[in-house]
C-alpha cells in the first residue's frame, strides 16, 4: 500500500468536522442523529488506519466495537425521537424546551 | 501511481462531497441518501486498508441495517416537513461552520507533524492477517477482547429491551389528552 497513513486520518478529521458542524447547525433531531453517526464513521476510520499504521488489529477490533455501541445508540436515540414525536408533533429540536427556564 | 492511491483519490472527494451535501440538504430523506453513499465509500477505504471483514460489516449493518432504521423513521415521521431556517441563537451557524474548519485545520495539521509520510508496514496481509482478515481479527476479538465481546452482547439485548420500552404504546393520561387538545 503506497497511499500515507496520515491522508486517511486527514479524510477521517475532515469528516468529523463535517459531522460536528451538522449537529450545531442543523435543526432536524433525525438530521442532527445522522451527523452524530457520520461522526462516529470517521472515528472508525482512524481507528482503521492506526490499526494499519501499527501492523496490529487492536484498532480494527476497537472499530467492531464502535460499529456495536453505535447500532445500538441508534436503535435508543431513534426510539426516543419517535416518542418525542408523538408528543410533540415535531422533530425540531428548537421546540422540545420543556425543560427550559 | 499505485492502485490503492488512485482508489484513494477517487473516493475521497466522493466521500467528503457527500457528507457535505448531507449537511446541505433539507429534505431528512435526500440527507440520508448521502450518508449511506459516505458509508459506501468508508467501505472502500476500509478494503484498501487491508479489512474485508470490517467492508463486509459497514455496508451490512451501516449501510444495510442503521440507514433502513433510520430511513424507516423518517417516513414515519414524515418526510414533506422541510427545516425552519430560523436562528435562535443569533450568529451560531457562522460560528459553527468557523469552528469546524478550524478544526478539520487542526487535526490535518497533527498528522502532518505527528505522522508524516509514514506508511506502516508493508507486508501486513502477510504478518497480520495471518490466514485471512476474519480468521486473525476472530482470533484477537476471542483471545483478548473475550470478556469485552460478551459485554457487547448484554448491551444489544438492553438495547432492544429500552427500544421495546420506549416505542411501547401507552394508554393517554387525561392530563396528556387534555394537554395535547390544547396544543391542538
Amino acid at each position: 500500500m503506497k497511499t500515507p497513513i496520515s491522508y486517511f486520518v486527514v479524510l477521517s478529521g475532515m469528516l468529523f468536522a463535517i459531522g460536528t458542524v451538522g449537529v450545531l447547525v442543523r435543526k432536524n433531531a433525525l438530521v442532527i442523529f445522522m451527523s452524530v453517526e457520520l461522526q462516529l464513521n470517521a472515528v472508525n476510520l482512524a481507528l482503521v488506519a492506526f490499526s494499519r499504521l501499527h501492523g496490529n488489529l487492536n484498532g480494527q477490533v476497537l472499530a467492531f466495537f464502535s460499529m456495536v455501541v453505535a447500532a445500538a445508540e441508534v436503535v435508543v436515540g431513534l426510539a426516543i425521537i419517535v416518542n418525542v414525536y408523538r408528543r410533540m408533533h415535531t422533530a425540531n429540536v428548537d421546540e422540545a424546551s420543556l425543560l427550559r427556564w | 501511481m499505485a492502485p490503492d492511491e488512485i482508489v484513494f483519490w477517487v473516493f475521497a472527494p466522493i466521500s467528503v462531497g457527500s457528507a457535505v451535501a448531507m449537511l446541505f440538504q433539507r429534505n431528512a430523506i435526500h440527507a440520508a441518501l448521502f450518508l449511506i453513499v459516505n458509508f459506501f465509500t468508508l467501505a472502500v477505504f476500509y478494503l484498501v486498508l487491508g479489512e474485508p471483514f470490517l467492508f463486509a460489516v459497514q455496508i451490512i449493518v451501516y449501510a444495510g441495517a442503521i440507514m433502513v432504521l433510520f430511513l424507516f423513521v423518517i417516513m414515519l415521521l414524515g418526510v414533506d416537513r422541510e427545516e425552519s431556517l430560523v436562528e435562535r441563537l443569533r450568529g451560531q451557524r457562522p460560528l459553527a461552520i468557523v469552528l469546524g474548519l478550524g478544526m478539520a485545520a487542526e487535526i490535518f495539521v497533527t498528522a502532518r507533524a505527528s505522522l508524516g509520510l509514514a506508511r506502516g508496514p508493508a507486508d501486513f496481509d502477510q504478518t497480520v492477517n495471518v490466514g485471512g482478515n476474519a480468521q486473525a481479527l476472530s482470533r484477537v476479538l476471542f483471545r483478548d477482547y473475550f470478556l469485552p465481546f460478551e459485554v457487547t452482547s448484554i448491551l444489544l439485548i438492553v438495547a432492544a429491551i429500552a427500544a421495546m420500552v420506549l416505542a411501547q404504546r401507552r394508554e393517554r393520561t387525561p392530563a396528556e389528552a387534555a394537554h395535547e387538545a390544547e396544543a391542538a
